[in-house]
């Protein structure tokens, strides 16, 4: 029989308990981890758990207490396990990572908490247009307090798409698939996205208009293209959509000299399931095995920790790889450097002075190739532009082929024309 | 811009919304249940077949042949177990259980294949194509169009020249009375369940060879199919072919205008038709 004085008496206790370890502990440091693990963008956290064991690993690592939330590739899960993440974890320094459906939301929560945030895998212009609040007037956009983004923005992609076409004799007439979803749109954009860079660079760009995800059928696209005589085909588009348009493509008859595409073909498996057909597809590459870096908290090369993973988990490297491992890196450097580990302001202050060569090159927001409105907050990675070469036994290598906007990092072999 | 070619692609897109929607149409033909986990059921049968082609090595028709009675197993199982226990006057009951299953077969999939996008590799006949002058047609698209037909006719044949048939169209009029005359409606309705998930192991075949699946992309075909099978006319067969081709057709002839319109063309005609028609273009009588 559960009396009234009972009740009280045990739930008293139970709070008692729930309370202690929150008083015990304070002197490791919080770290909080929003990444996709779950649902469609779940490829980009495949080594969120390697690279969060290794980092605790390490000298520093052991330092450091990592709470992982999960934002299931949805933006209002995210802006959720964020906020559970600084109110009840009570972390002092927020890590985020993958596409903009969840760095957005976990930083503008960071933002209004006044924790100090550190966020990367997203070009630049979703991250940082994509949340003020009115993205079409430039006018109005302000700098962040607490939030700082590293990786590359469109113009990076504009550059390096066409210095890989440049390697090819193409009439450069180009074909675009831009879908309705957030990436679509902005990359389609006729006066932000990639139509001006690409005019500039004296391509022509046919967008035959948005479409939806998951469509069945691309005649409409292919005859356009074939009509336009377009030698090269870009967008950015998920990669059951690209299976579809390239069988449809290889079906009619079209066969342009180049096909150029974000997002598709980021991850081995997809390629994979393209088949002989996948052969000299060309996409972007942020992060390989080849790149000449080493970690600063495991002292690993950028091939040790791709070798590693791949040891460990009996998958092939992935690009998401080095930029998840950099977070950890800059999160040690960070909070090393910062005067106080519980004052959000000091450690956005330490985040804003940081140099540190890490696992994907230097991150330092010095404003360098960044527009001034978002110079404070936003810093560049290197971009460069790579194929995917079948080999004998059916597996797919990435191989860089165009560096100009980033010499040290080596290529391996030259952009070559779909055959 | 709208030539032969575009209607031509049209026409062999909707082969393959007919052969999403035939099962389902069958389903709600005989017993008046409307399957939601029926998209979340041709990519189990997807998976299954993948199964067969990257573990054992075998052809992907091959492995369809061996999942087809695998299916049909399923099928008769999933009714005898399951679905003969709520169907009834209300359509509510089999319609959650049906929904409740969609979202169990998402999350087993999910479990057991992770959320990486998978195909069904069939080497040259991919991308395989035949020239007739005006335009190039894909050998697999071409296959399926002409597995949908096949399909139907089998099924026709089935309901009405066989006894099987016989007792289907009985139990579909008058379960009460077919039963006075000897026959089981529930072994009839497992029997049918279990031949609409063999046709939804021949659509899974076309779907995983044509593009990328993975385990949540089932719901997105549920649609094209459901619309199918309205348009058709509820449960005439014929009705669900020509209903896929209404919806093909006004799909690429809409992105053939503009892209945007693709899916929304698709949508409208659906509306048309039924704001002409409201049963359907060949409804049952």
């Amino acid at each position: 029989m559960i009396t009234r004085r009972k009740l009280l008496k045990t739930t008293a206790a139970a709070s008692a308990v729930l309370a202690a370890p929150a008083i015990a502990q304070g002197r490791k440091i919080k770290l909080g981890y929003v990444s996709p693990q779950t649902g469609p963008l779940a490829a980009f956290s495949e080594s969120d758990a390697f690279n969060i064991d290794l980092f605790l690993g390490t000298d520093i690592g052991s330092e450091f207490e990592v709470i992982v939330k999960d934002s299931q590739s949805n933006p209002n899960r995210a802006a959720e396990v964020a906020q559970e993440l600084i109110v009840d974890d009570e972390v002092e320094l927020m890590l985020v990572g993958s596409t903009p459906e969840t760095t957005n939301p976990v930083t503008t929560t960071c933002e209004l908490e006044g924790v100090a945030c550190i966020s990367t895998l997203a070009p630049w212009q979703p991250w940082f247009i994509g949340q003020q609040g009115n993205p079409t007037d430039p006018g109005s956009w302000q700098p962040f307090d607490f939030s700082f983004h590293y990786f590359w923005g469109l113009e990076d992609i504009i550059n390096v798409f066409t210095a890989m076409w440049g390697q090819l004799d193409t009439n450069q007439r180009v074909g675009g698939l831009f879908p309705n979803d957030a990436d679509g749109n902005a990359w389609g954009d006729p006066t932000v996205g990639l139509r001006p860079g690409l005019e500039a660079a004296g391509y022509n760009l046919l967008d035959p208009g948005r479409f939806q995800n998951l469509t069945d059928d691309f005649s409409a696209q292919i005859n356009a293209f074939k009509g336009d005589n377009a030698d090269i085909v870009t967008g950015v588009i998920i990669p059951p959509d690209f299976t579809t348009f390239w069988n449809q493509a290889k079906q009619q008859g079209y066969a342009p000299k180049a096909v150029t595409v974000a997002k598709a073909i980021l991850f081995p498996p997809t390629v994979e399931a393209l088949g002989e057909g996948a052969h000299n597809l060309s996409s972007e590459v942020w992060w390989t095995p080849t790149h000449p870096f080493s970690s600063s908290v495991s002292g690993q090369s950028a091939a040790e920790l791709a070798e590693a993973f791949s040891t460990e988990t009996n998958r092939p490297w992935t690009q998401p790889i080095g930029f998840v491992h950099s977070l950890f890196e800059m999160a040690a450097d960070v909070m090393g450097r910062t005067a106080s580990t519980g004052d959000g302001e000091a450690i956005a202050e330490a985040i804003a002075a940081t140099n540190l060569e890490t696992i994907i090159g230097r991150v330092a927001f010095d404003g360098a190739g960044v527009p001034p409105f978002a110079a404070a907050n936003v810093t560049k990675t290197l971009l460069t532009g790579g194929q995917w070469r079948r080999r004998e036994d059916g597996s797919f290598e990435l191989v860089v082929v165009e560096n100009s906007d980033a010499p040290n990092i080596p290529t391996g072999g030259a952009f070559e024309t779909l055959t | 811009m709208i030539g032969i070619d575009t209607i031509i692609q049209g026409v062999l897109l909707g082969g393959l919304y007919a052969l999403f929607a035939s099962g389902l149409s069958l389903i709600f033909g005989i017993m008046r249940l409307v399957n939601l986990a029926h998209g979340d059921l041709i990519v189990f049968a997807g998976y299954l077949i993948l199964v067969g082609v990257s573990v054992f090595g075998l052809n992907p028709f091959l492995s369809a042949l061996i999942a087809a009675p695998l299916m049909f197993g399923v099928g008769w199982v999933l009714q005898l177990a399951v679905l003969n226990r709520v169907l009834g006057h209300n359509i509510l009951p089999p319609l959650l259980v049906t929904f409740g299953l969609s979202v169990i077969l998402q999350n087993l999939l999910l479990e057991t294949f992770s959320a990486d996008s998978q195909r069904i590799p069939v080497g040259v006949l991919e991308t395989a194509s035949v020239d007739i002058g005006v335009t190039s047609l894909g050998l697999l698209p071409l296959l399926t169009f002409g597995s949908a037909i096949a399909v139907i006719l089998i099924l026709n044949w089935i309901f009405y020249r066989t006894a099987l048939g016989r007792a289907f169209r009985a139990v579909s009029d008058d379960p009460t009375t077919a039963s006075l005359m000897g026959i089981k409606p529930n072994r009839i309705f497992a029997l049918a369940t279990g031949l609409a998930l063999v046709i939804v192991t021949i659509a899974a075949l076309y779907l995983g060879m044509r593009a990328n699946f993975d385990p949540t992309t089932g719901p997105a075909r549920l649609l094209y199919a459901f619309e199918a099978v309205i348009i058709g006319g509820l449960g005439n067969l014929w009705g669900t072919l020509i209903g896929g081709m209404i919806i093909g057709v006004s799909q690429t002839v809409g992105a053939a205008l503009n892209p945007e319109w693709q899916i929304l063309a698709g949508h409208v005609a659906f509306l048309i038709v039924l704001l002409i028609r409201p049963r359907g273009l060949m409804p049952k009588q």
